[in-house]
Formats: structure tokens, sequence, C-alpha cells
């Protein structure tokens, strides 16, 4: 139920602006992917190009190719919705939705699609999303109270129920972990360790020691200076690239040397 | 260590140099006796009382707390009592009028039949008996409450789908897109159009295509959903430019489409403000006069249609009871009728306002575990 991600020779703009320039990568199946680099070198905005979110924003747009599986998400013709129900995000502030419940903020991508789903579908999709984000045992005697009760952790964890309750191939996590306490912190990442057996996890991070504990491979993007473009340095495996990184800047950065 | 003893005073160092507690209520005791004082020697009245009053309390209270405490607690002071002699003065006219509505329109409220019924059949002969008998005053306001309720829910009808459609377009899809910017501009303007000119649009648009003499409900409706209408956008626009950015790119990012967005993310998560707004714009217009008389004329009977005929509002009716009184030589009968409508829109406006708070706190979003 997972599949793998190939970008080939992608730009992304702001209007005229070059925000990251010339990504190749690939990204395996049922492996965890972290982005790694200093803030604005285009690491968020890159990932929000691979579910098509990037040109929510005006202005926003894309050259070049990200392979799902080898179909091309910014082929002619494709429905960026379609895209984003098979790669689903979780983004840096958790983000429940303030008028449902907890359990309609899990149902969320069913219900706000109007799908048809039984009671008992419902209930059983309702436990099985939040098992899986570890936030069941948590949350069960509650379900009917509003999810923006829940602690900052508990409701990021909700959000990655809310993702997860989509069934996508893909899940995009933007620094899920920034403004959260180190117990959360902790139990995002064992969730992330989790989820990695059943699907392809990509993670934008700003904690270096983080994407060392969680992710099979890492990327290191850099930025020139202000104004220029990002570009991604180097990608490869986590433990290549925090002991032995081939470039100059990745072992400047992974050893704490700038940034 | 040895333990140091603390001198043991009467006041502390750190208040020293402060007004006595009771020095505001001193000052103004004798602000209010100097200026009874005053005011005798030129003739007393209430009202100079208590601007002189006030005047002597804010100089006083000033003046002692500078030779005392010093000049920035004195300026203090000042500012206390500049503010709140404002508060005041703002409320003075708010509580005159309801007091006023309420003294003038209780005995027409209380008069038997005063909501049922209407002026149908009422003439000056009933007034004159009225007022020269003391036989209860007959004819009430029915016709105008119905008409009123009518015009203004089919004014809501009309204008609640125009407004919060355009919101939703301004906000969602505009873009600060030369059209929006030109229909942002156009509801500022049409925010300051006169109330007539909303009713001679009604009344001119209506002659045009239905045909000349066309005054029915519907034509004042139209009228106030011109005036509504640009209350509304506003409303609404502020309402969902707040709702978070977040929220969206949340339900984007589960794959739902961007109307299905708007409908059940965004509107729901506004819908409190949205309401609360859209209350206060009928309460806006249901007290208007001027474009209901040019559009729907006025009526003594009951009218229970408004796509046709002639129909009363409560704003037209206190214009013409106290315009054209049923009877000519005795007034009274219908200054009543007119003071009792009166107090009847102010209920309404007041209810509307609060079913405003209480529509905002059933849909505010939830909070709490």
């Amino acid at each position: 139920m997972s599949k793998r991600i190939d970008v080939k020779d992608l730009n992304v703009y702001y209007g005229n602006f070059l925000a990251v320039e010339d990504v190749s990568i690939n990204i395996e199946a049922k492996s965890v992917t972290a982005f790694i680099g200093p803030s604005g070198c285009g690491k968020s905005t890159f990932l929000r190009t691979i579910n098509r979110m990037h040109e929510v924003l005006p202005g926003a747009r894309v050259e070049g190719e990200v392979l799902l599986d080898g179909d091309n998400l910014y082929g002619p013709g494709v429905d960026p919705v379609t895209v984003r129900s098979q790669i689903g995000m979780v983004f840096q502030r958790p983000n429940p939705f303030p008028t449902m419940s907890i359990r309609d903020n899990v149902l969320a991508g069913v219900k706000l699609n109007n799908q048809k789903i039984s009671k008992g579908e419902a209930d059983a999709l309702v436990e099985r999303s939040l098992q899986g984000a570890n936030l069941w045992n948590e949350v069960k005697d509650r379900l009917d109270k509003p999810g923006s009760g829940l602690s900052g952790g508990q409701q990021q964890r909700l959000c990655i129920a809310r993702a997860i309750a989509v069934e996508p191939q893909v899940i995009l996590m933007d620094e899920p972990c920034s403004a959260l306490d180190p117990i959360s912190t902790l139990a995002i990442e064992d969730l992330i360790n989790d989820l990695k057996d059943q699907y392809t996890v990509v993670i934008v991070t700003h904690n270096m020691q983080q994407a060392a504990r969680v992710s099979d491979r890492t990327a290191f993007f850099n930025i020139a200076g202000t104004g220029k473009p990002g570009k991604l340095i180097e990608v490869g495996d986590t433990h290549t690239i925090f002991s032995n990184p081939t470039q100059k800047a990745t072992e400047d950065y992974v050893s704490g040397r700038f940034g | 260590m040895t333990p140091t003893l603390t001198p043991v005073r009467k006041r502390s160092a750190l208040t020293k140099g402060q007004l006595p507690k009771f020095a505001p209520y001193v000052v103004l005791a004798i602000a209010l006796v100097l200026g009874a004082a005053i005011l005798a020697l030129i003739g007393f009245n209430a009202f100079g009382w208590g601007i002189v009053s006030a005047i002597l309390f804010a100089a006083g209270l000033v003046g002692w707390s500078a030779a005392v405490e010093g000049s920035r607690k004195a300026k203090d002071k000042l500012a206390t009592c500049l503010v709140v002699g404002s508060f005041l003065v703002a409320l003075l006219p708010l509580i005159s009028v309801i007091w006023t509505v309420m003294v003038n329109g209780i005995p027409g409220i209380i008069t038997p039949r005063f909501l049922t019924t209407s002026m149908n059949g009422v003439t000056g002969v009933f007034d004159n008996r009225a007022a020269e008998e003391g036989s209860p005053v007959l004819g009430g306001i029915y016709h105008a409450l119905l008409g009123t309720l009518e015009i203004t829910l089919l004014a809501t009808v009309i204008s609640v789908p125009v407004g919060l459609l355009t919101a939703v377009y301004l906000v969602e899809y505009g873009h600060d897109r030369p059209i929006a910017r030109a229909i942002t501009f156009f509801v500022d303007v049409m925010t300051g159009i006169p109330s007539i000119v909303a009713g001679l649009f009604a009344a001119a648009f209506f002659f045009a295509v239905v045909g000349p003499g066309t005054k029915t409900g519907a034509v004042a409706a139209v009228a106030l959903s011109v005036l509504m209408i640009p209350v509304v956008v506003r409303s609404s626009e502020e309402m969902l430019k707040i709702v978070p950015n977040e929220l969206r790119e949340a339900s984007y990012a589960l794959g739902v489409r961007k109307w299905r967005t708007i409908l059940k993310v965004v509107i729901p998560t506004a819908i409190s403000g949205i309401a609360s707004g859209v209350t206060l714009a009928i309460a806006r217009v249901i007290g208007e006069t001027a474009p209901i008389l040019v559009t729907a004329g006025f009526a003594t009977s009951i009218n229970n249609n408004v796509f046709s005929g002639w129909m009363a509002s409560l704003p037209t009716f206190i214009y013409t009871q106290i315009l054209n009184p049923t009877s000519p030589s005795n007034p009274d009968p219908s200054n009543q009728r007119a003071w009792g409508a009166a107090l009847v829109l102010i209920v309404l406006v007041m209810l509307l306002n609060l079913g405003a708070r209480l529509i905002a706190r059933v849909f505010a979003p939830k909070t709490g575990r």
C-alpha cells in the first residue's frame, strides 16, 4: 500500500522567484526519508510540491516531474485532488478542525468528500486510525469531545490519524514535532517508525538528532544566500550522511559548524 | 546573622503621598453642594447641575491630587475623569431614548388587542370618543408588525445568499484581482448609500420591469436588501478572512475539493460570526422608513401577501400616525399608538441583538475537554 516517488529536475517558483532549483531525488517505498537543512532553504516548499499543495498559494508553480510509481503528478490532466488523496500531509502546527469532534476529525477525509460509510465501518475506521496514530487509548472515552481540547501532542497525533484514515500511499510531514515537547516528540517518532511498515514517509525536520533517529535516508538542502534558490546538496543513507558525507557543506551542517 | 527589626510605622513608606480612599466621594459631595449653590443663583435646573458639578468634581479632584500626590497622578486622575465623563455623555442619549419610549410606549402596548388588531375601520370617530369619554383606544399594529416581519424576512432571504456568496468570492477566489478590488470598492460605496436612494432605486426598477405604480412588500424588500447586502458582504468577508489558512490546507491535504472545503470547513468555522453579522444587518434595516414609504406605501388593513398590494410596516406606521393622526382634532390616541409601535420596534431590535449573541455562542467552535 505504499508507492515510491522519483523527482526529476524539479524547479519550484513563487511567481517569478525561483525558490528551489533542480532537485532530483528518489524516495523509496516503505522507508522514512528526512529532509534537513537551514531555515529558508526550500525543504518545506519542496515537500509541498510532492502532493501539489504548493500550487494552493497564489502564483506558485512548478517545472519538472514528480513520479508516483512512474505516474507524473504534474502530467497534463492530472487532478490535484486525486494526488492529495494518495499523498497525505501532516503540518507543522497541529490543525484539527475546530468545529468537529475527535471522531469527526478522523472521519474528515471521508465525510468532507460525502462518501457514504456505514456506522459500523466508520467506528472501525476511527478505531483503526487512532490505533495507528497511538492515540486510541487516550481518547477512546471522549470521541465526541472537540478535537481542539486535546494537548498539542495529542492534536498532532489526531492529525496523523486523520491523514492515515484516507489510506494514502505516502505521508508527508512538515516539521511535525517543532511545536511539541520532548515527550510528545518521542510519541510521534515512535509512530513514524511504525508507519513505515505500511507507508512511505517523508519528514522535514530542523532537528538533526530527530533525522538521525527516525530516518533511513536523509537529504540535505542548502541555500547559497538570501534571494538565491535552495538546492539539494546531497542525499544518501542517514548513517552515511551523518558520519561520512561526500560534500563539505553537509559535513559542516551535520557537525554543527554552521546553521 | 542577626535578625533585623522591622521599624513599626503607622503608614507604609511605599504608600506615602496618596490621597485617602474616600477622597473622590468627599470631592463629589462638595461638588454637588457647590454646584447646587451656584445653580441656585442663576436658576436651578437638573441638567446644568450635573454639568457644573461634574466640572467642579474634576477640577477639585485633580487639584487636590496635584497638591498631595504630584503631577503624574493628577494627570492620571484628569484622564480618568475625561474617560468616565465621555462615557456618561455617550450613555445619556441612549438611556434618555429608551426611557422616553418606555414611558410613552407602555400605555400603547398594554391597550387591549394592540398587538392583534389592525387599523382597518378605525376612524377619527373612535379616537374622538376615546379622547373625550376615556374609552379604550381602538386599533393596533398587527398589520404593521406583520408587514415589517415579512418585508425584513424577504430582504434577508435575498441578501444573505448574495452577500455571503460575494464574500466567499472575495476571500476564496478573488486573490486581489481587479474585479475583486472593484467589488470591494462598490460594496464600500453601497454602504454609504442613503436609504431613500435605495428606495427610489427599487421603486424605479419595479416601475420599469413590472409597471408604473408597483408598490408591494417585495419592492420594499428589494430596497432593504440593497442596504443589507453591503453590510452582509463586509461582515462575512471579515469572518471568512480570519478562518486560519491551515484549516483550508488541512482539508486540501485530505483530498477534499475546494468548494467542499469552503462549504464544510471554512463556512462552519466562521458561521457564528456570519450569523451575528447577518442579525446586525437585519437590525440595521428593520427601522428604515423612507425606502419603505416609496416602495410599499402604507396600509391600514392586514395584507399577508408581500407580492401584491400596499403594505404597512412599523416605521411607516409610526410616521403616518404622528404626521397624519387618525383624528386630526384629537391626536393623542394616534400618538399613543405610534409610541407603542416604537417600543415594539426597539424590542424587536433588542431581541435581534440578543439572538445574534445567542447564535454566536451556539455556533462558536467548541473548546474545552
